[in-house]
């Protein structure tokens, strides 16, 4: 029960991630790989109020996923609204925009 | 046993104005009737963004004060930068409300959730019924960037950093023409924010991790005796990465030229002035509040931060051809001479680097609102005529736009005697004062090879020949015509009798905790 070991799993989550965002073409799994930074994130909060032995930690970790929440439904309308004009939610076809 | 919170309702009553006016907009979708709807909500606003501009300038004499619980610092410079977005809000829902300009009477589509290109979003193109939901979404947005100035806790930070940011994902995706490159803009706005949000909570899960506690104060505390360790200084690079690409500084300005580009003029106006304000209150109040005692870790990478976002912005302003793209690189290097009074501030928080921030942020904000003004003013058969070869003789066809764009680009230049001079001669006095003079040299050199695009665009306007099937100039309605009005004239008075308002911004300029 060493805590650090979740903090070096909440690392490695985040770091599974933050690469997926920047290497996967598919915007619905870029933006999961942001979730999963999230809840690395959550999972580091865990830890850090059971190491610091306070409960600040879990009120973020509600905090996180209310917030998380709501970017899934801002997320999901704008790559919807997109799919449904284009047929495809690959970030290499939205290229209008560039240098 | 829970205590409650202390609560100032007074200290809170700028905030609580912009917030409660946008959750009665929201009302006012689902009941008020479709055709009086557009002038409600206008109103509605106005009321909200002008409101919170009284109520912070009424609080200007109050005592500083930590309220909520702890969680927010209403001080002279949460008050100031506060004053400033409501300011600059309020212009830009002006902005929004003009219905003389586009033919079908609104820059936003009608309805957002018609794909593109069908033959309902063709029949709806010349429809003049108006979408009002922007004007609670810009609410929203207003009021979370009046929280993040103000948060003393890095909790609440994120919060008003998400307030602020979703719904200006969606009011970027919603232009009514050009919509594909709208929706594109609001698509990469959207995936890259939510990285970078994720890059700040990450750093302060580990400054929490760190320090025990997430109250700027406690980190402040915890940093003293080189406290917390590698932990507090990774965590602090996470926090600063997330918050310089909401600054759009470089290299985290890749989102910037894209999202100008491609959101609608009035939104892109909105977000250019009033994001830059929000960003740049919540990077020094991190940075002199909570890593105050602990600058060396900072300093050096805010240093070459500085560096690199002005020459990136300069070099690369250079070779746009697009005017919404050339003002985004502009507010690219525009943020790097805002790092350079970031770095004016010492470590106690002597010297002027707060408050010439603050007057950066208050000229730049008011220019950039200005200039993004006369871009909706310049049109052709689709939408706003951008292409800076559409521009060529535009002095000829209506001297005073020409004129007008000609004052904000040169106050973008920082000449002396416009309102951009008042804040470059603040914010590099204050770096030297610190003795970041190598800062100082490059800044001048990157503000020399931009003053280059902003006079290319007026050399055109007045000396080259008016292109044969060039764009109309649109007669403003009362709403554009009282924004430029403002701005033109808060440029020159701001440049020519600076006094009162450095004086304000430097009795201002102090954080509480």
């Amino acid at each position: 029960m060493t805590p650090a070991y979740y903090l070096v799993l909440a690392a490695i989550l985040f770091t599974i991630g933050a690469v997926g965002v920047l290497v996967r073409r598919n915007a619905i799994v870029v933006f999961m790989c942001v979730e999963l930074m999230l809840n690395a994130v959550n999972l580091t909060l865990i830890t850090f109020a059971r190491t610091t032995g306070t409960v600040d930690g879990q009120i973020m970790a509600l905090f996180v996923m209310v917030v998380a929440a709501a970017e899934v439904v801002v997320g999901l309308a704008i790559i919807m609204s997109i799919y449904r004009t284009r047929r495809s939610a690959s970030v290499d076809d939205a290229n209008l925009l560039k240098y | 046993m829970i205590e409650a919170p202390d609560l100032s309702f007074a200290a809170l009553a700028p905030l609580l104005l912009v917030l409660g006016a946008a959750c009665a907009g929201v009302l006012v979708e689902a009941f008020v009737p479709r055709h009086v709807r557009h002038p409600v909500q206008v109103a509605l606003a106005l009321v909200g963004t002008v409101g919170a501009l009284v109520a912070t300038l009424l609080l200007a004499g109050e005592e500083d004060q930590v309220t909520a619980g702890g969680a927010l610092a209403v001080d002279g410079a949460a008050l100031f930068l506060q004053a400033t977005i409501a300011g600059l809000g309020a212009l830009s829902i002006l902005l929004f409300a003009e219905r003389g300009l586009d033919p079908a009477r609104s820059a936003f589509v009608t309805s957002a959730a018609v794909p593109a290109g069908s033959p309902r979003d063709r029949e709806l193109m010349v429809d003049t019924r108006v979408q009002t939901e922007v004007y609670p979404l810009a609410g929203f947005a207003i009021g979370g960037m009046m929280l993040f100035v103000a948060a003393n806790d890095l909790l609440v930070m994120f919060v008003a950093l998400e307030v602020l940011s979703l719904p200006l994902y969606l009011i970027s995706g919603m232009a009514r023409r050009r919509r594909l490159l709208s929706q594109e803009a609001a698509f990469k706005y959207f995936l890259l924010g939510a990285f970078a949000s994720a890059f700040f909570l990450y750093g302060l899960a580990l400054v929490y991790g760190a320090t025990g506690s997430v109250r700027l104060s406690d980190i402040r505390e915890a940093g003293v005796d080189g406290g917390g360790g590698v932990l507090l200084v990774l965590g602090l690079g996470l926090l600063i990465v997330g918050l310089l690409f909401k600054a759009s500084v470089a290299p985290f300005h890749t989102w910037t030229p894209d999202v100008y580009q491609g959101a609608p003029t009035p939104v892109t106006a909105f977000m250019a002035a009033c994001t830059k304000v929000a960003a740049f209150g919540a990077i020094l109040r991190l940075l002199y509040v909570a890593f105050g005692t602990a600058e060396w870790t900072w300093r050096p990478l805010v240093y070459a931060v500085a560096i690199v976002s002005m020459v990136v912005g300069a070099v690369l302003g250079l070779t746009q051809t697009d005017l919404k793209r050339m003002l985004a690189y502009s507010s690219v290097a525009h943020a790097g001479f805002l790092l350079t009074g970031v770095l004016g501030l010492g470590a106690g928080g002597e010297g002027s680097g707060l408050a010439a921030t603050m007057i950066y942020l208050l000229v730049y904000g008011l220019t950039t609102v200005g200039v993004f003004a006369v871009l909706t003013l310049v049109r052709d058969g689709d939408g706003e005529a951008s292409h800076l070869s559409q521009w060529a003789g535009l002095a000829a066809r209506s001297p005073l736009t020409a004129a007008v764009m000609a004052l904000f680009l040169l106050a973008l230049a920082g000449i002396p005697l416009t309102a951009g001079f008042t804040g470059k001669f603040a914010v590099f006095r204050a770096a030297i004062e610190q003795g970041a003079w190598p800062l100082v040299v490059v800044a001048l050199l990157a503000s020399a090879v931009a003053a280059f695009f902003y006079l290319r665009v007026i050399v055109l306007m007045y000396f080259s020949e008016p292109v044969a099937d060039g764009p109309t100039v649109g007669v403003p309605g009362v709403p554009t015509t009282v924004v430029l009005a403002i701005t033109a004239t808060a440029t020159v008075a701001l440049g020519v009798l600076p006094g009162a308002v450095l004086d304000l911004a430097g009795q201002a300029a102090r954080f509480v905790g």
